[in-house]
């Protein structure tokens, strides 16, 4: 395997451009700004949109629920998520999380309270007080205080913001990372975009909707485990809930089931029949950039480093994936996720 | 070991490919399983065969047989369709035909099930119709041209075991030349054990590895148990015995002085 500092990237860093504008690119550029290298952000659209997976980000910074079946590397990386969002955006809802199971799912619960840590084990009336709207109907959560979530959305908002501010240049255009790597490095974090380009990647569909429903108040995001149809919802803000997401091995990004829709709605309904009378805002489909372990990997083949496979831990790892991404443009050090090609 | 549609199996294990943390555990849970055959799901695991191609290409890097499923399939249009389909992506005869009857349970209907198994045998299929331990519909299904049988031990992937040993045994007597395979309802390797000492020409299971805390152990672990099975039911097992009230005359008691 080769090292960092035989890469010898350092002469480099003075002129660097970011290809993607999700949540990749905009942490990776972030962490460089506070490096003092100011980069140029290269993206196809002029704002985040739905072609960006980070659109339909769920926003749960939930690294403890993520241990029942991600790998270690979720977790430990994950933890720091949190405050580092909370330092660039300030956006950050510090309530933790809800995870619940209809009485006969009970299975579920233990499986997944087994398997995690840093819960406390709720009651019937503990559920109560912390979100009166799911009163007497759940006998039994577990409650992770130390996990928080923020509007995905708003977060990028922000740090595109705050990196025009720092001087930052974002360019509208399609291009290739061959072509921009004529002029100096490329950071290549283009997600399921950059298929073709990465042995390895795969896309993983995902379908999800946005729920307006003045009617139930939820403070902090809930999943509710089912043996078949897991579903998270995550609160926005002023009623409007964001609820997801399937899981499919396939990279089609057109359109989202019915059979996926009907399913997540009736989950919602089972969380709150209130959700019967919601108003459905959005339908998402996105594809998730994921390697074989799904974890995220950082490789460097001359001028382009590629920093990809963040699966469905978008917010909570890009934080990570870009801290290692700047100190490996920065100092030479060899990232953590790095892959040698 | 009886074979399936003229293929010798390796192993009477058959293992399902949905639902594991990641393709890296998938991987390693079948090459600690050593299972012969890999089911896949065409319909929950991808929505056309064109985007789903990365997930089949790494079911074929597996190098086990290939058997696809009509899971999730309602109708018996429907699951012929999804056979038609997986005949081309996988190049297989083969299929383990699904039609499901109860949303909730995953119960299968068996009226449809016999439908769609006539159907996909005329035009050529291989069918394993996953089936509940009923005898008179496992005997439409032979009817219908199906020449390996799918009971299940209990509901799918609700890791009750064998829910009817009772209609197992009765299935293997009733059917001593059929292929049977206990698919779905596992949650422990003593319970594939328990089903190959009943006779079962091998076992399909899913959920109780990919939702193992450790899926790769756990597929060893039921290796092993359906090992330990189908040996114990060539050794001819003893038959136990009923102590409880005794077989010879008392008189004289010889050995209770």
């Amino acid at each position: 395997m080769s090292t960092a500092s035989a890469l010898n990237i350092q002469p480099l860093a003075d002129k660097v451009t970011i290809l993607g504008g999700g949540v990749a690119g905009l942490c990776v550029a972030t962490e460089l700004v506070e490096r003092d290298i100011i980069p140029t952000i290269v993206d196809r659209q002029t704002e985040l949109g739905p072609q960006a997976c980070s659109w339909w980000a769920g926003g749960m910074l939930a690294p403890f629920c993520e241990a029942e079946s991600a790998e270690e590397d979720v977790v430990t990386y994950g933890k720091t998520a949190a405050q580092w969002w909370q330092e660039h955006t300030g956006l950050v809802q510090q309530k933790g999380s809800l995870v619940l199971a209809l009485n006969r799912d009970q299975a579920d619960l233990q499986r997944f309270a087994k398997r995690t840590e840093a819960y406390e084990m709720l009651d019937e009336g503990a559920i109560a007080d912390l979100e009166p709207d799911l009163e007497k109907r759940f006998r039994r959560g577990l409650y992770y205080q130390a996990e928080a979530h923020l509007a995905p959305r708003d977060a990028l908002r922000a740090l595109k913001e705050k990196l025009i501010k720092k001087g930052v240049q974002f360019i509208h255009k399609t291009a290739e990372p061959e072509t921009l790597a004529k002029d100096g490095l490329v950071v290549d974090c283009r997600g399921i975009k950059a298929k073709p380009d990465l042995e390895g990647l795969r896309g993983v569909k995902g379908e999800m909707l946005i729920l307006r429903c003045p009617d139930v108040q939820l403070e902090r995001p809930i999943r509710l485990l089912h043996p078949r149809i897991p579903l998270y919802i995550v609160p926005r803000g002023d009623g409007i809930y964001m609820l997801g997401a399937t899981m499919v091995e396939s990279s089609a990004k057109q359109h989202a089931t019915v059979r996926s829709v009907m399913e997540l709605l009736s989950s919602a309904y089972a969380l709150n029949p209130a959700f019967g009378e919601a108003e459905i805002l959005e339908i998402g489909v996105d594809s998730r950039p994921a390697f074989h372990d799904n974890l995220p990997k950082i490789r460097h083949q001359g001028q382009i480093i590629q920093a990809n496979g963040l699966y469905r831990h978008g917010f909570l790892l890009a934080p990570s994936l870009a801290k290692m991404v700047a100190d490996y443009i920065h100092l030479g050090t060899e990232p953590q996720w790095f892959e040698a090609i | 070991m009886k074979d399936f549609y003229g293929t010798k199996l390796e192993t009477p294990f058959m293992l399902g490919t949905a639902q594991y943390p990641s393709p890296a555990i998938l991987s390693n849970a079948f090459k600690r399983s050593g299972a012969s055959v890999a089911t896949v799901s065409l319909r929950r695991e991808a929505s056309d065969a064109k985007a789903g191609q990365d997930f089949w290409q790494l079911i074929k890097e597996l190098n086990v047989h290939i058997l696809p499923n009509t899971a999730g399939c309602h109708t018996v249009k429907e699951a012929v369709t999804t056979a038609h389909m997986a005949r081309e992506i996988f190049g297989t005869p083969w299929i383990k035909l699904e039609v499901i009857g109860e949303e909730d349970t995953l119960q299968p209907d068996v009226f449809g099930l016999v439908e769609a198994a006539r159907i996909l045998s005329e035009e050529g299929f291989q069918v394993f119709p996953y089936t509940t331990e009923d005898l008179v519909v496992a005997d439409k299904l032979v009817d219908a041209g199906c020449r390996v049988l799918m009971p299940w031990g209990a509901p799918i992937g609700s890791g009750m075991g064998l829910n009817n040993v009772f209609g197992l045994r009765a299935l293997r007597s009733h059917f001593p030349d059929i292929p049977l395979v206990v698919d779905a309802g596992l949650g422990l390797p003593s319970q594939a054990a328990q089903a190959m000492e009943l006779g079962m020409d091998a076992i399909l299971l899913n959920t109780a590895v990919s939702k193992a805390g450790d899926p790769a152990k756990m597929a060893e672990a039921f290796a092993l148990a359906i090992r330990s099975g189908q040996l114990a039911e060539q050794a001819d097992p003893m038959q136990p015995r009923d102590m409880a009230s005794p077989s010879t005359p008392l008189l004289g008691k010889a050995f209770l002085d």
